[in-house]
């Protein structure tokens, strides 16, 4: 595992991990902006991770693009390079490096539970795990999703005359959040904010079903009494929101747990809907993946580092660069 | 409990009044013994004995390893909640209802504390979790205040939320008598009102242009208001109590207002610090105030007295339901038949106009008032802010420009704007920050100064934004003290937006050396 530093560079064939600034080559995990950046030569992802990025960077973010479908290796001198699917959104995947027998797994952000917005995680054995952190602590036990957006249908149907907005990362979670409430027999069409447009459009292309969606416009304020619009976190404190009638600010994230930090955001239906694992769901991870080795990114490292070692796991926290934002899922 | 907890899960998040009042009386509409210890729950009036905040911890380190605690806590920074998240649940607990859980919970042994509390804890769910232990470590800072409890049962069953003020405090849990009464099926919980804390009447502030144009000066008198606390004294033959403006019983700091009061009635009053009936100042006064108990040489350095200005009983007679004319008569023959040291009476301002009360409120020089209070000659005493009675009249405050240095959005119905100001002077070439100020501005300038925060932001911490020194703000402010804690050495008592002075140009803000010596500091 000294092959690659604590910038998940490998430094032997000039090789990057989801670089935040523009490299000659970079494997890319998924398309969430704090791993997928504009301007590198050579991008190497999935299909529907490079269709994202075009989608959001345009054609010309990379110069040159090779799609891997899950489970196909790819080598690059004597490393061998296979992704594997992380469950996290659609096209994410864990990427996998094997180099004289030894076996590197970078998860990525990965969430276990299920999810019909993207091929569900795999687990991949290996001796060295690099594993995000972000839901790192004892609190976070992530409820049933089902149940969650249950609550929102719910208030839908009690205050028929309020618009609901939630606020979800546009890539990623507006779309698990509309293909939910299709799971639960919602069939009205739901309302976005524009910025997810265009990739709603694609998960629909991709087959991914999130039903019925229009873009909001500036129709009266009573025609979205009784409706779910969906929007990103930013717009929601913005004066964007404001247009709309009574409006019951819901916002669907892991963070949700928190109530404090539901009630500092102005959150009044939080919804613990994640696409990152839970604290149980690395814990198992680590463990059934069998590594020694265990590297933490992303998020509150602090107490799984702790956890391994009482569990005679060798493991730091590593700290890469631009990913500490808690703003970020 | 479920439904308790899930009334409070909403109550936390709801940031408008009128939903919380209808979350309220969704849960207040059947009246039960459920009811009673919710009541008492948000009125504070519930504790347990043995089980606090380190009892709590103690019991969580038994569940959990206390690294893991440690650091969860370090991030949620909320002890209820972090217990309530990382308690390890039993799937297959059975729901209780809010009585028999608290009655439940009453009965344990101190000896079976530990054990018995701990399997109640695991049997509950994430949110039923978070209300017991909100409850054990009492304060549950839901964003609900008592006023808001009493107004939302007030309006469900068609009462006053005066006339639940009024006897609130005579009342006890279960509050069976207050449950019948709003049902209908009694007449009013008869309370003794001599042994009680009477809520206090309170005024509201005057519009000079409206308020001045509809009122007949002819029916009121006015008094001056000061800056010290509002108080209650009851004194009787057998005892003498002093309560704050909530009902606070603060008996034992001022042993000497206690030691000296004699007669039989119940006096509204200012107390304030100082001798021979002169106030010296509300610092001084503060050296008086959040202790229990003052030493002989406090109570030498620091003397305080009651300027009285009303009288609620008189010899065991209510005299609520009396004229404000007619209450001071008794009030003078009260202090008149038991003089002390401690008591004097508020001066009374006759005025035939307006214009000639302007004057007394502006000449008078002494910094140690804040204003006037105007008062309708013929106001009974009623608990609350009731309009249309007693108006407050502060003086013109004082002013200072100063420049915008900070922002924050704001809360509430500004919860989208940036509506929180952090202001400053110079201090040689740089500028220090003399105050925070979150109202004030019309609405219209606040579009404008959340617009120019928008596009002029310079730097960001966290949710704090610092802009362009371009704009500057005219202040308003009651008070200016000394102040060690503030680098600019200063602190403004209530600063608000007065105006944006488009017109100043930056140069000529004071420096606070200038700013010091305006005020005398």
């Amino acid at each position: 595992m000294d092959f690659i530093n604590h910038q998940l560079f490998i430094k032997d064939i000039n090789v990057h991990i989801d670089p935040i600034f523009p490299k000659k080559t970079a494997i890319i995990t998924h398309g969430h902006a704090d791993h997928a950046r504009f301007g590198h030569d050579h991008v190497i992802a999935t299909r529907q991770t490079i269709d994202i990025m075009k989608i959001r960077y345009g054609d010309k973010c990379a110069k040159k693009f090779t799609p891997l479908r899950y489970g196909q290796k790819y080598s690059i001198k004597n490393f061998d390079f296979t992704l594997y699917p992380a469950g996290h959104i659609l096209g994410s995947a864990q990427v996998l490096i094997e180099k004289n027998n030894h076996r590197l797994v970078i998860t990525g952000d990965y969430k276990v539970g299920k999810d019909e917005t993207c091929k569900n995680f795999k687990l991949v054995k290996c001796d060295t795990l690099i594993t995000e952190a972000t839901f790192g602590l004892p609190i976070f036990q992530h409820p049933d999703p089902k149940d969650e957006i249950q609550k929102l249908i719910q208030s839908v149907k009690i205050n028929k005359h309020n618009c609901h907005i939630v606020g979800a990362y546009a890539l990623g979670k507006a779309q698990r959040v509309m293909n939910l409430l299709r799971q639960q027999k919602y069939n009205e069409t739901i309302y976005i904010h524009g910025s997810l447009e265009k990739l709603c459009q694609y998960y629909s292309k991709e087959k991914i079903n999130i039903g019925k969606f229009e873009k909001v416009s500036s129709k009266d304020k009573s025609f979205y009494e009784g409706k779910i619009i969906i929007a990103p976190p930013s717009a929601l404190k913005d004066r964007w929101s404001r247009r709309f009638p009574n409006p019951i600010i819901c916002m669907a994230s892991g963070w949700m747990t928190v109530k404090q930090r539901a009630k500092q955001q102005g959150i009044e239906l939080p919804l613990v809907i994640s696409d990152h694992s839970d604290w149980n769901e690395l814990l198992d991870t680590i463990k059934k993946s069998k590594a020694k080795n265990i590297l933490i990114t992303h998020g509150q490292e602090d107490a799984l580092v702790y956890y391994c070692k009482k569990q005679n796991l060798v493991s730091k926290p590593l700290s890469i660069q631009g990913r500490s934002d808690e703003e970020i899922e | 409990m479920k439904k308790f907890s899930s009334l409070l899960h909403n109550l936390i998040l709801t940031p408008s009044r009128n939903t919380k009042i209808k979350l309220l009386q969704d849960y207040f509409k059947k009246l039960d013994i459920n009811r009673s210890y919710a009541l008492a729950i948000l009125s504070n009036q519930l504790s347990f004995q043995f089980i606090k905040a380190s009892k709590l911890r103690e019991l969580v380190y038994e569940q959990v390893d206390q690294h893991l605690f440690d650091y969860s806590y370090d991030y949620v920074g909320d002890l209820a909640e972090t217990i309530s998240l990382i308690w390890p649940t039993k799937k297959d607990g059975k729901s209780q209802n809010l009585s028999t859980l608290i009655e439940n919970i009453k009965k344990i042994k101190k000896s079976k504390i530990n054990t018995e509390f701990s399997k109640i804890l695991s049997e509950l769910s994430n949110n039923e979790r978070w209300t017991l232990i909100k409850i054990c470590t009492g304060g549950l800072r839901i964003g609900v205040s008592e006023r808001l409890v009493k107004t939302a049962l007030a309006d469900l069953y068609d009462k006053s939320v005066n006339e639940i003020e009024e006897i609130w405090h005579g009342l006890e849990f279960p509050y069976e008598n207050l449950f019948q009464w709003l049902k209908n099926e009694t007449s009013k919980p008869k309370i003794d009102f001599k042994k009680l804390f009477h809520p206090m009447m309170l005024a509201n502030p005057i519009d000079e242009e409206k308020d001045f144009i509809r009122l007949d000066a002819n029916e009121f008198q006015a008094e001056y208001k000061w800056d010290g606390i509002r108080v209650q004294l009851m004194v009787s033959s057998k005892s003498v109590s002093l309560y704050s403006r909530t009902g606070d019983n603060i008996s034992s700091a001022f042993p000497e207002i206690i030691e000296t009061t004699k007669g039989d009635a119940v006096i509204d009053g200012e107390l304030l610090v100082g001798r021979n009936f002169k106030p010296s100042g509300f610092n001084d006064l503060q050296q008086r105030l959040n202790r229990k108990k003052a030493s002989k040489d406090l109570q030498k350095k620091f003397p305080v007295f009651i300027r009285a200005y009303d009288i609620l009983f008189y010899k065991g007679k209510d005299l609520r339901k009396l004229s404000l004319v007619e209450r001071r008569k008794y009030l003078e023959k009260f202090q008149k038949e038991n003089k002390t040291n401690q008591i004097d009476l508020s001066f009374i301002i006759n005025f035939s106009s307006w214009d000639e009360l302007t004057k007394y409120k502006n000449n008078f020089h002494d910094d140690l008032n804040e204003g006037v209070m105007i008062k309708l000659k013929n106001s009974e005493y009623l608990p609350g802010r009731k309009k249309g009675y007693w108006y407050k009249w502060k003086k013109n405050p004082k002013l200072v420009d100063a420049i915008l240095m900070y922002a924050q959005r704001g809360h509430g119905k500004r919860s989208s704007y940036y509506s929180d100001y952090t202001f400053g002077v110079w201090k040689e070439s740089e500028l220090v920050p003399i105050g925070k100020a979150y109202s004030g501005y019309t609405d219209k300038e606040l579009l404008v100064l959340d617009k120019f925060i928008r596009n002029n932001t310079i730097n960001k911490f966290g949710p704090v934004r610092e802009v362009r020194k371009e704009i500057i703000l005219e202040i308003a402010f009651d008070d200016v003290f000394l102040s060690k804690r503030h680098k600019s050495g200063v602190a403004l008592r209530f600063p608000r937006i007065h105006r944006i002075r488009w017109d100043k140009p930056l140069k000529e803000i004071l420096s606070i050396y200038d700013f010091k010596k305006e005020f005398n500091l």
